[in-house]
């Protein structure tokens, strides 16, 4: 089937999130949609999946013109989409998934017809060798698999045009070959994909066409031949180095001295088991892993959210556990954390007073009592300036910036004491390449002061570009730490926890 | 101004936030703007303008010739609309019919008289939506106010001055007591404050029933359960002469109001409360103390509540009984909301309440109508405050600026 998108146009409010975008996927071909976070991919998608409405523009499929209501006529038109967060209820079957939403029954009583579902899954597991038991829960899956119960769905549906939504973002180096070989088999088999994504690697090792987004924008198209350079040149509007500039570190005394850390939720499910890291002054270890193995809990509890069951953490040589979150602050510790819209800012407050959200109560900012409106207003002013936050004023809302420049509110608010250890979790997620290296600047900059770093990340390329040494965890616990130029298959086997490495 | 605009303009606009799909409905009512909230109290008037048409006998009569005689129905509507309406002026703003300025003004100071436990109790209630707590429980605040200021009134004989000033003491600290019950059991268990606190109102209701039965809580030689007066001593001096029942209390809630917007705008405390309530994950990731910030906004916010307690007990009825905080308890959640959780807002809001009660005798006598109509009007406000997207498609008002954080 082949489908085709003309001067789609989509605006939220005066933002255009789609410009007269055109597109065309032929079936049986792969089709990258390649541009950063923000640029307007999954919005596009979202129109054609029929979840938005588009303001202009038409939808074609095999020439015919279709109108979408919603996600129900766009399956029934043989259009598949699998989320980037998966549409899957944990405590059901497989089959039980794979049927919901077009459940078949039988007899007079009208029981659900489980045995087709099974049979069906089976049959697409079987022709595609996904290797999936109908009767398995989700919940037991590994997310792998539950991304291929997401294509079996969508599949089940006779879908024959594919979306897939940054589908390796939560997957390992082998899941996504495992992925990418999956890809190649439908479209062998006819099916048009569509895969959305910013990883120039796997687009290069499965497109067979690509579209360029770029702020809301068809910037280009290319062909899987394009270098690495041309393509994120394409993407960001001009030539980037996927390197961080910096300098060999100089490590110090210990810094931070984690030991035996051990971390269980009310479930008494283990999320860290017996952790033991040191970060040294002027030195940036990043953990390395794929997200969900310990690393949330591995922060939250440095910080004080999380109350460990064993284990100590020193920082400077003070004990840190059982302190209250505002003293490891104010000892020291800078905390970015992963979900900056979350846990970082409170999005209805001015960008003011969300960068002294951690000192309002201390002089310069209080005398105790009062607020000191003044001093906040300089402090602002001065950090805006400094870490580059593009806003018209101090005073918008921190919830009207993009996610750039959200991120370098909260770094500004983090750096800005003195620190001796500087926490970052996804310290780049959702930011445009230009935020990214000024971010990664201030970290190395951070570093080179003599602070220690610790950086959690997903993303395997700024852990490798970041770090002086590489720690790997595997639920929950570190299952190695090895040097920045260790090569990508024997961290990624890591990650899958494959290996013991030894330590470096 | 501009020092001003740096911690008030995040109030002004909703916020185009990620998180605004996953708003509670507290918020989204406390983010509505000003003009929903005017367009919703102007339509409950228009609404409640069609019911009294609709329920009107003349109205109906003359609706009976309408194709005959249309004018008549338009009189009839009329003279209804008419007579309603003076009538919530008279009874509410200034008597018409009155000899002298000084009684035609006595309406006004009625509803300024109405409005202050409203305002009181408004503030309590609207500093704890800031902080996203949803304090139901300022009818039991204010009951347990009253009863210990009103002890203090009637069985401490103090001077002149101090007394009323103890008396005071004792309706905030009666109030902040069963505020600091829901703080606690929240900061310490997580139980949600909107059972408890109701559960509290009852208990409260119950306990001042109980303490009325007792002879401490007796007039001498009388078995009702009534309390003995408050002392003279005790009572806010009457604002405007004794011929009006305006006393001090109403200044003292203008001065609370200043007072609660300094503590949310300009103080430590208030950032670390709006911060709460707007984002606790964030509020905690950057060191406040959400737990103890709940404990500490309920027992200020029962304080407040306390003190609408005073305006009664030490103000307009000054002998206790179990009904000394008629509805003014739940009343005070509507001009919360209207009032859209700002002190000026609240006091606004308060003084239309107040003008809304204060003109239902009138009403009666003069406009011959049920005194449920000032309830109904009341209701359909409550209806509209609450659904902000309805007052906006009713009225043709685009969404507001919602941009979406775009993930692709």
């Amino acid at each position: 089937m082949k489908l085709e998108l003309r001067g789609i146009t989509k605006r939220f409010g005066d933002f255009t999130a789609n410009d007269r975008i055109d597109l065309v996927v032929e079936s049986g071909t792969v089709h990258a949609l390649l541009g950063e976070n923000g640029a307007g991919k999954s919005t596009l998608m979202n129109v054609l999946f029929g979840l938005y409405d588009a303001d202009e523009g038409e939808i074609l499929l095999d020439g015919e013109k279709v109108q979408f209501e919603g996600p129900g006529d766009a399956m029934a038109a043989g259009i598949g989409m699998v989320h980037q967060h998966f549409m899957l209820i944990h405590p059901f079957t497989v089959a039980e998934n794979v049927m919901l939403g077009h459940e078949d029954v039988v007899g007079p009583a009208k029981l659900l017809n489980v045995e087709q579902a099974r049979k069906q899954v089976k049959e697409i597991s079987d022709r595609f060798g996904f290797d999936i038991n109908p009767d398995a829960l989700i919940e037991d899956l590994p997310v792998g698999a539950q991304q291929r119960v997401e294509i079996i769905k969508a599949l089940s549906r006779e879908a024959r045009v594919l979306i897939l939504d940054e589908p390796t973002a939560v997957l390992t180096p082998q899941e996504t070959d495992e992925l990418l070989d999956i890809v190649r088999q439908l479209r062998d088999a006819g099916t048009a994909v569509v895969l959305i994504t910013h990883k120039l690697r796997e687009v290069q090792a499965v497109a067979d066409e690509i579209t360029v987004i770029r702020r809301g924008k068809v910037v280009g198209q290319a062909k899987p031949t394009a270098t690495q350079e041309e393509l994120a040149s394409l993407m960001v509007g001009r030539s980037v180095s996927m390197t961080v500039d910096k300098q060999d570190a100089n490590p110090g005394d210990v810094m931070l001295e984690i030991s035996g850390l051990t971390v269980r939720d009310e479930f008494d499910v283990t999320h860290l088991d017996n952790v033991s890291l040191d970060v040294r002054r002027g030195e940036i270890v990043a953990i390395a892993g794929v997200q969900g193995n310990g690393q949330t809990e591995l922060t939250e509890a440095l910080l004080g959210l999380t109350a460990p069951v064993a284990g100590s953490i020193k920082l400077d040589g003070k004990e840190l556990v059982g302190r209250p979150i505002r003293d490891v602050l104010m000892s020291g510790v800078g905390f970015v954390p992963e979900d900056r819209t979350e846990d970082g800012l409170v999005a209805s407050f001015t960008i003011a007073n969300n960068m002294i959200l951690d000192q309002y109560h201390q002089a310069p900012y209080s005398n105790g009592l009062a607020l000191q409106l003044g001093a906040i207003r300089t402090a602002a002013e001065k950090y805006v300036e400094e870490f580059d936050v593009r806003t018209t004023s101090i005073d918008a809302t921190a919830g009207s910036l993009s996610g750039g420049n959200q991120q370098k509110v909260v770094l500004a608010r983090e750096m800005s004491r003195p620190l001796k250890l500087l926490v970052a979790s996804q310290p780049t997620r959702g930011l445009d390449v230009g935020s990214i290296e000024f971010v990664h600047k201030r970290i190395v900059a951070e570093r080179d002061h003599g602070s220690a770093v610790l950086i959690v990340s997903s993303e395997l390329d700024e852990v490798v570009a970041l770090a002086d040494r590489i720690a790997v965890m595997y639920h929950g616990r570190i299952v190695g730490i090895v040097p920045p130029d260790t090569d990508r298959d024997t961290l990624g086997l890591m990650m899958a926890g494959a290996v013991e490495e030894a330590k470096a | 101004m501009s020092t001003e605009t740096s911690t008030t303009t995040e109030e002004r606009e909703p916020t185009p936030a990620p998180q605004a799909e996953r708003e509670s409905l507290l918020r989204s009512i406390v983010e509505s703007s000003s003009l929903v909230v005017f367009i919703a109290v102007a339509l409950s008037l228009i609404l409640g303008g069609v019911l009294i048409i609709v329920a009107s006998d003349e109205v109906g009569e003359a609706a009976g010739y309408f194709f005959s005689r249309p004018g008549d129905t338009f009189k009839a509507i009329g003279d209804v609309l008419g007579s309603t309406y003076s009538a919530m002026v008279n009874g509410a703003i200034y008597n018409t019919n009155a000899s002298s300025f000084a009684t035609g003004i006595k309406p006004l100071t009625q509803t300024l008289t109405m409005a202050t436990p409203l305002i009181f109790a408004g503030l309590g209630l609207g500093l704890g939506f800031r902080a996203g707590l949803f304090n139901i429980g300022a009818q039991g605040q204010i009951i347990i106010g009253a009863t210990l200021g009103g002890y203090i009134g009637f069985t401490w004989h103090l001077p002149i001055g101090l007394h009323l000033l103890v008396a005071i003491l004792g309706t905030m600290i009666g109030g902040a007591i069963w505020g600091f019950i829901p703080g606690v059991l929240k900061a310490a268990t997580g139980a949600h404050e909107v059972i408890v606190t109701i559960m509290l109102n009852y208990i409260a209701l119950n306990l001042v029933s109980f303490l009325l039965s007792k002879d401490a809580f007796q007039q001498p030689g009388s078995d009702n359960p009534i309390a003995p007066p408050v002392d003279s001593t005790a009572m806010y001096p009457k604002l405007l002469g004794s011929n009006y029942a305006l006393h001090w209390g109403f200044i003292v809630a203008l001065l609370a109001a200043v007072g609660v917007w300094w503590l949310l705008e300009r103080s430590t405390w208030g950032l670390q409360f709006r911060a709460v309530g707007a984002n606790p994950s964030a509020a905690k990731t950057a060191g406040m103390n959400v737990p103890m910030t709940y404990v500490l906004v309920l027992v200020i916010a029962g304080a407040l509540a306390g003190l609408a307690g005073s305006a009664q007990i030490l103000g307009t009825q000054p002998a206790l009984t179990s009904n000394v905080a008629a509805s003014f308890g739940f009343d005070a959640i509507t001009v919360a909301l209207l009032g859209r959780s700002r002190p000026l807002g609240i006091v606004l809001a308060a003084i239309l309440f107040g003008a809304l009660n204060a003109s239902g005798p009138a009403l009666q006598v003069q406009a011959g109508l049920p005194i449920d109509v000032v309830l109904v009007v009341q209701s359909l406000i409550v209806l509209f405050i609450a659904a902000p997207p309805l007052v906006r498609s009713l009225v043709g008002l685009p969404h507001p600026r919602h941009v979406k954080e775009v993930t692709a």
